[in-house]
């Protein structure tokens, strides 16, 4: 049977590239780069390429950059140990109300710390308002973090504009750019921000390592203690055959990324555009034009999101839903009803992550084979025999 | 492995008795859609015992293989037996559900005897109009 991946931002393909030059220090090389002796030079010379390569990916400087195990610990570091350094200065942080649950559950262990949690709204496409920061800074801000993209909805935040607030306040923004790193133009200097998250897995490097990029000067409370590793902000050895290929997956990124870019866009609007036009009542979730190059997100009326998930694995197609049932905790996505999408609608979550594998033939089937099975579904949906009667205004 | 099992599956690929009766003695809903799922259940009775079972069911592939289930455990049972009918028999009778989905996609049998409830209730309404008459 065709298989159809369609999943990519739970992670993507570790590209042969890239596995290929991690292999070596799965065995062959042996060594710690902390040692003294001629071992620890190679590791050592192999971790200092793969920081400059993914320094040159987000235009930083080498030494800006800490390795961590990925996007999680990424992001728990940068919002607990941030807000932590500067917490003689103020116990207050802002966040969205749509960030990723490594965010959001790092700011609320926050709380529990004595912190205060702003979470500001997003508008029915999930973009923040600028304005709405502005508002929620108070004396005692020491913290604001926004993602820079929404990997469930795909929609790009106003980052720059957010910047200027920050910078105006003298407050630390930190951004997690998971789902854009190594996807589009990702550069410190230029969004304005003074921290960034990104993980490997994302943009076809290995899973288990990522970085967190700080602007030289800003403090952060170390995690874990007990080594000089990472500039003594993160100890323990390092996971050299992870590291070499995020560094390699970073410099491939860097320069392949508008091709890779001019090969998503399409397809995604192909597919955007097609979904909607096949079946009635499909919405497009997330904003149509300032998001993700390979992201298509919507929410099919009247069913639920883990069956057709479901159906279409059975037609080997892998897409991913944001529905209640989908969810391990059986909460329907907070980024949908964040945006102010009802319950029922937003448990039709659909999304389709397209990456580097795909063509268009993927997506003209996708588009063929998802008709029938929302029209089966809907066929034993009681909301939509419901809808059949009596219309869209009765319940 | 995958979430569900073989039998699951099966009544979630080829679900049974889905639709709606017209006319039916009687209906049971259960559940809503914030949860994520939601069924209605229709029976025809006939000397007591449940002619026809169908039902419509939003919600993920177990709660529609639990609906299925249910339909097909409740057919040709009288109401009595019916009534007996639990999420646990459910449950056995598909040979598991993942543990997280137990309560919230297992509501078949509740909706089922909503429904043998719905009918009774109209049965009694009757009897009682004809007993005033």
């Amino acid at each position: 049977m065709r298989k159809i991946y369609f999943d990519n931002a739970a992670i993507t393909r570790t590209l042969p590239e890239v596995k290929d030059v991690m292999l070596p220090y799965l065995g062959e090389i042996v060594g710690n780069p902390s040692s003294l002796h001629e071992w620890g030079d190679l590791p050592r010379e192999a971790v200092d390429t793969a920081r400059a390569q993914v320094a040159a990916l987000i235009g930083a400087d080498n030494e800006e950059i800490i390795f961590t195990s990925g996007g999680t610990e990424s992001n728990n570091f940068a919002v607990k140990g941030l807000a932590l350094a500067q917490q003689n200065k103020g116990k207050h942080i802002i966040i969205s109300a749509i960030e990723h649950f490594s965010i959001l559950y790092s700011a609320k262990t926050l709380e529990k710390w004595g912190f205060e949690l702003t979470q500001v709204p997003v508008d029915k496409y999930g973009i923040v308002n600028p304005d709405d920061i502005r508002k929620s800074i108070r004396k005692d801000t020491v913290l604001v973090s926004i993602m820079h993209a929404n990997g469930e909805i795909g929609t790009i935040e106003p980052i720059k504009e957010i910047a200027e607030i920050t910078r105006k306040n003298n407050i630390i923004f930190h951004t997690d750019a998971i789902a854009t790193a190594g996807t589009i133009p990702v550069n410190v200097s230029d969004l304005g921000v003074d921290a960034l998250s990104l993980a490997g897995n994302q943009f076809y490097g290995p899973v288990g390592v990522g970085a967190l990029w700080i602007k030289k000067g800003v403090r952060i409370i170390p995690f874990f203690d007990g080594g000089i590793q990472e500039g003594g902000r993160r100890a323990g050895t390092e996971n050299v055959p992870a590291i070499v290929g995020l560094g390699k997956a970073a410099e491939l990124a860097r320069i392949h990324l508008s091709e890779r870019m001019e090969q998503l866009i399409p397809l995604r609007d192909e597919l955007m555009e097609g979904l909607p036009h096949k079946i009635n009542h499909v919405i497009v979730t997330g904003h149509p034009k300032h998001r993700l190059p390979g992201h298509a997100s919507f929410c099919v009326e009247f069913i639920e999101g883990e069956s057709m998930l479901m159906l279409l694995n059975s037609k080997g197609i892998a897409v991913s839903s944001g529905s209640a049932c989908t969810s391990r905790a059986l909460k329907a996505s907070h980024v949908l009803i964040a945006m102010g999408l009802p319950h029922e609608i937003a448990q039709g979550s659909l999304l389709c992550t397209i990456g580097l594998d795909n063509n268009i033939n993927d997506v003209e089937y996708m588009i063929d084979t998802l008709p029938p099975i929302v029209e089966r579904l809907r066929q034993m949906s009681p909301l939509y025999a419901k809808f059949i009667k009596e219309g869209k205004g009765g319940k | 492995m995958p979430i569900y099992n073989d039998k699951v599956m099966d009544h979630f690929m080829n679900p049974r008795n889905v639709g709606e009766i017209e006319n039916p003695d009687g209906v049971g809903e259960e559940g809503n859609p914030i949860c994520g799922d939601m069924m209605t259940f229709y029976i025809k009775v006939k000397d007591d015992r449940l002619e026809d079972v169908k039902f419509r069911t939003f919600g993920c592939g177990a709660a529609i293989a639990v609906s299925s289930m249910v339909s097909e455990m409740a057919k040709g049972k009288t109401l009595d037996e019916a009534m007996k009918i639990t999420p646990q028999s459910v449950a056995q009778e598909l040979e598991g559900l993942p543990k997280n989905k137990f309560h919230c996609s297992n509501l078949g049998a509740q909706a089922l005897h909503k429904a043998i409830e719905d009918y009774l209730s109209k049965k009694k309404g009757l009897t009682k109009d004809k007993g005033e008459k």
